[in-house]
């Protein structure tokens, strides 16, 4: 009996909205968080696994040795590597390639990498007008390596008292 | 071995029987229990310097190395107890000291034994600061790779080239930490066995030179194959990715090929991807080449073999698997034709009338256990390798081995190595026969020499003994007087008698039929058809070529040029497109080779070994057997309808149930017919120049072997009546053809003859492989 009394009560003095309200004038009043992408962007983490690239060692050599322990740790079968010997007698890469479509940014590839060769960088913000385009090469790799270098090679500095 | 004989031993608590004097680690071996090891190979002798089976035997104040141990009876051994633990971690430390960390780059990486024993032996990380040292790497020519750095001393290699190879080109020089392996003297190794060092490496030291850093061992699918080169029929793993056969190893077979197989076996999957490979239907339209459609090019190739009709003359290659050898009689006999035949380098045919179906007459295993051999004209050697290589371990245990032969030949053991003009060669025969006892009009008047007798002597006394007739004696063109005596003789002196054939199919196109005096099954045909020669010394109309390159392939080059300069109607199958095929043939339909179709080849030792195909075959070509089923159905054939590969072989598998392999020659011919000139020439065909596909093998090609092949060999003797100099070039003229060849002094040639090789684009204008020639200098 009391309860139903109780219960006419709240519904009269429309309680529940004015609760509801009162969370609506908390947050209109609150620091906001949303991000303004893309003018403003989003923090990320030197750990942030984002599109591949291939690194070279500061004299300007690739790194990639083309041992394919990237292409054998793949999960998603997204890199194809083939090889042979370039005219000095090393150990390289003739084509080097991953699937963007395939990859499921899984990082395995960078971790299996003995040379630091093959990362993922920060760059989040890409995308494709043709089906082709999915699949990136060498040259492609190593350009995105070239470009990044220096926040690649900060990160991974970063990182390595982690490792 | 009744059991009183063997000892008990106990390992890890298991007891285990063995024969005494074994070593220990065969006996772990044979009963599966796994002791690490880097130098121990079952078929190499125990050198026991890697340390790494260290194992502990109770009462043995120190760990022993299982390899070097023999059991003895109530021995107790512990292979895991912590002293032999701790001396295998040890000795796997000290190994790695040297070792560079260089797997991520090492063609072995996957595959490593020092890496799978560091795994389970080896200590986590390295205590080692020091530097590590760095040898340099020697050039061993174009089929193995050296990367000497990575070398752990177990000598594997050395002691291949001293026991296996019978040459000693590897070594190690240097004590301690100065020890190195290499080459003796600078240069290739040459041996035709030497791939199999690439195996025995433990680590990644000795590579393959062709596959060098073309794929890893985990990316590699394995297929069985079987070896499409020679009669030995060695077993086959294929390594493949993505469509392609990347490598070649043995697989285990020791009444075969034991564990080795050649270089020849080994490099030749290089031609799967040559740039001569015939990839569409080509058709020859006012002397150019066009590229047509399958379908029209299969409606076209019926309409000249049925246009050909009973004058089809049908040339099949000996290393054509067993399907397509059937089908090619069973078509070239559904259009009336007798004319096929798979023997393009045998010149005498004059025994075709008795009922031999030649095989090697025992067991490839057999060999190593004879007491006694005579080779007639042959080199094992180099042309049925790893049978050169049982003949070496016969030798090697005390088996007295002769040869017969034209030249004297680079051998790997102690031989007795007669040389005769191709007319002496029968003469020495002959005597032989004689005196042996065996009678007959050509031995009553041979002369019976010293030789003649000591050899009839070692052949009668042996416990077992064995002829055999090589691929030389195959080409001589008094073969049949050869292979007669050669029988007698055998019979007489309680032998064996064998061939060691040409080609890795030759018997099994004996059971195919595709032979003109042969019907599937091996039985005598009723009509004989044209032989070889005969098919060459008319002009041709149509022709039936299925992988033969015909101007090299065949006894007689010119014969070929002469016979196919006006045919009209020639279909060639083939998996390359060469020049002589350009020249005779019309219609080039593209095959699968190797490892692109499905077979069987039936080896000298009789055994009928299937294997299936690896890849798909290259560009628009099809397996042999489907082009030639199609064939079958548009020429209206009866009797083509098989749906795979498996139906062709049980038809002749059904059809060859009775059938047994007997070298009985019988009456056979005794009638000499050739006539030596002033100059005769001895065609030999090089090792690396056997067949279409060895001389499109790029690696092989680079040998030394294959470089030293196009030399006219002569000795001082004849070298000075035709005022020859070593090294200079000269024209040979044989017939109309002519040849350019360097002149090499070889004073092992028979006087008054001349090696010229066969087989070969450089004399691929002479004519037949024996007869006479004159030089010309320019």
């Amino acid at each position: 009996m009391i309860t139903t009394v109780k219960s006419y009560f709240k519904s009269l003095v429309l309680l529940e909205l004015f609760k509801g309200l009162g969370v609506t004038g908390r947050y209109l009043f609150a620091r906001k968080f949303t991000v303004q992408y893309p003018e403003e962007k989003a923090p990320v983490s030197p750990r942030f696994r984002g599109l591949h690239a291939l690194r070279r060692y500061p004299n300007g050599e690739e790194r990639c040795i083309s041992c394919k322990l990237c292409e054998a740790v793949c999960p998603a079968l997204a890199i194809t590597i083939e090889a042979e010997p370039r005219a000095d007698g090393s150990r390289r890469t003739t084509k080097y390639e991953i699937d963007l479509f395939k990859c499921i940014y899984c990082g395995f590839c960078e971790e299996s990498c003995p040379v630091d060769s093959i990362v993922l960088s920060r760059v989040y913000e890409y995308c494709m007008e043709e089906n082709n385009e999915r699949i990136i090469g060498k040259t492609r790799l190593l350009e995105l390596g070239d470009k990044h270098e220096a926040q690649l090679a900060a990160d991974r500095a970063e990182q390595a008292k982690y490792r | 071995m009744t059991d009183e004989t063997l000892v008990t031993i106990e390992v890890d608590g298991r007891e285990l029987k063995a024969r005494p004097g074994a070593m220990l680690i065969e006996v772990t071996d044979a009963a599966g229990i796994n002791i690490p090891r880097f130098c121990y190979h079952k078929k190499l002798s125990v050198s026991a310097n890697c340390r790494m089976c260290l194992v502990e035997v109770e009462k043995a104040p120190k760990p022993l190395p299982a390899c070097a141990t023999p059991v003895m009876n109530g021995m107790k051994v512990k292979t895991r107890s912590p002293v032999a633990l701790a001396a295998q971690k040890g000795t796997m430390e000290f190994l790695l000291i040297n070792h560079p960390l260089d797997c991520p780059i090492c063609d072995q990486g996957g595959e490593c034994e020092l890496q799978d024993v560091a795994m389970g032996y080896g200590a986590g990380a390295s205590r080692y600061m020091e530097s590590k040292r760095v040898v340099s790497d020697p050039d061993m020519g174009p089929l193995v790779a050296t990367d000497m750095t990575r070398c752990i001393h177990c000598t594997r290699c050395v002691r291949f080239g001293a026991e296996i190879a019978g040459i000693r080109e590897m070594g190690a020089t240097g004590r301690g930490e100065h020890m190195k392996i290499g080459t003796y003297i600078q240069g290739s190794v040459d041996s035709e066995l030497s791939g199999n060092i690439i195996d025995l490496c433990p680590v990644g030291a000795l590579t393959s030179r062709p596959f060098r850093f073309q794929a890893r061992a985990w990316e590699l699918t394995r297929t069985d194959s079987i070896a499409p080169h020679d009669t030995v029929g060695s077993n086959l793993s294929l390594h493949v990715r993505r469509n392609r056969v990347l490598r070649v190893s043995p697989r285990d077979n020791e009444a075969v090929n034991e564990c080795w197989i050649s270089d020849r076996d080994r490099f030749s999957y290089e031609a799967l991807d040559s740039t001569a490979r015939l990839k569409q239907p080509l058709v020859k339209e006012n002397g150019k080449w066009r590229e047509l459609p399958w379908d029209d090019a299969l409606e076209l190739a019926a309409a000249m073999l049925k246009g050909a009709g009973t004058a089809l003359k049908t040339l099949v290659s000996p290393n054509a698997t067993l399907e397509e050898l059937y089908l090619a009689q069973k078509l070239t006999r559904g259009l009336g034709s007798n004319d096929i035949d798979h023997r393009l380098r045998q010149s005498d045919f004059r025994n075709d009338g008795s009922t031999a179906l030649r095989w090697l007459g025992m067991p490839i295993a057999g060999i190593e256990g004879l007491d006694a051999v005579l080779v007639v004209g042959g080199n094992p050697r180099k042309d049925q390798p790893l049978i050169g290589h049982r003949l070496r371990k016969a030798a090697m245990a005390g088996a007295l081995v002769t040869y017969i032969n034209p030249c004297k030949f680079d051998l790997n053991y102690a031989a007795d190595q007669r040389v005769e003009s191709p007319a002496g060669m029968v003469k020495q025969l002959a005597g032989l026969a004689k005196a042996l006892g065996v009678t007959g009009e050509l031995v009553a008047s041979a002369v019976i020499d010293d030789q003649c007798k000591a050899l009839a002597g070692q052949l009668k006394n042996a416990g077992k003994a064995a002829i055999f007739l090589g691929n030389i004696a195959n080409a001589h063109p008094d073969l049949a007087v050869l292979e007669t005596l050669a029988d007698r003789i055998a019979a007489a002196a309680n032998a064996v008698f064998g061939y060691l054939l040409e080609g890795s199919n030759a018997v099994g196109a004996q059971l195919a039929g595709a032979a003109p005096h042969r019907l599937p099954g091996g039985k005598a045909a009723e009509t004989l058809g044209k032989n070889t020669r005969q098919m060459l010394s008319d002009k041709i109309e149509g022709a039936l070529l299925i992988g033969v390159d015909p101007s090299l392939d065949c006894w007689d080059p010119s014969a070929v040029r002469q016979s196919f300069s006006n045919a009209k109607d020639v279909v060639a199958l083939t998996a390359f497109r060469t020049r002589s095929l350009e020249s005779c043939a019309n219609l080039m339909l593209p095959i699968g080779w190797f490892a692109e179709t499905s077979g069987t080849l039936v080896n000298g030792q009789g055994d009928w070994q299937g294997f299936a195909g690896a890849v798909s075959p290259i560009g628009e070509a099809r397996p042999a057997w489907k082009v030639l089923r199609v064939l079958g159905n548009l020429t209206d054939v009866a009797g083509f309808d098989y749906q795979n590969s498996g139906e062709v072989l049980e038809e002749v598998r059904s059809l060859c149930d009775a059938t047994s392999l007997d070298n009985g020659i019988g009456e056979g011919c005794l009638d000499l017919q050739f006539k030596e000139g002033p100059l005769t020439r001895i065609g030999y065909v090089p090792l690396y120049a056997a067949d279409v596909a060895v001389r499109h093998a790029p690696s092989l090609q680079r040998t030394v072997d294959a470089a030293q092949s196009a030399l006219l060999r002569v000795n001082g003797a004849t070298a000075r009546v035709y005022e020859l100099a070593d090294g200079a070039q000269i024209s040979v003229c044989q017939g109309n053809g002519e040849a350019q060849l360097k002149i090499r002094i070889d004073e092992g040639v028979a006087p008054d003859c001349a090696l010229v090789p066969a087989g070969l684009a450089a004399t691929g204008g002479l004519g037949p492989m024996f007869g006479e020639i004159t030089l010309e200098k320019d």
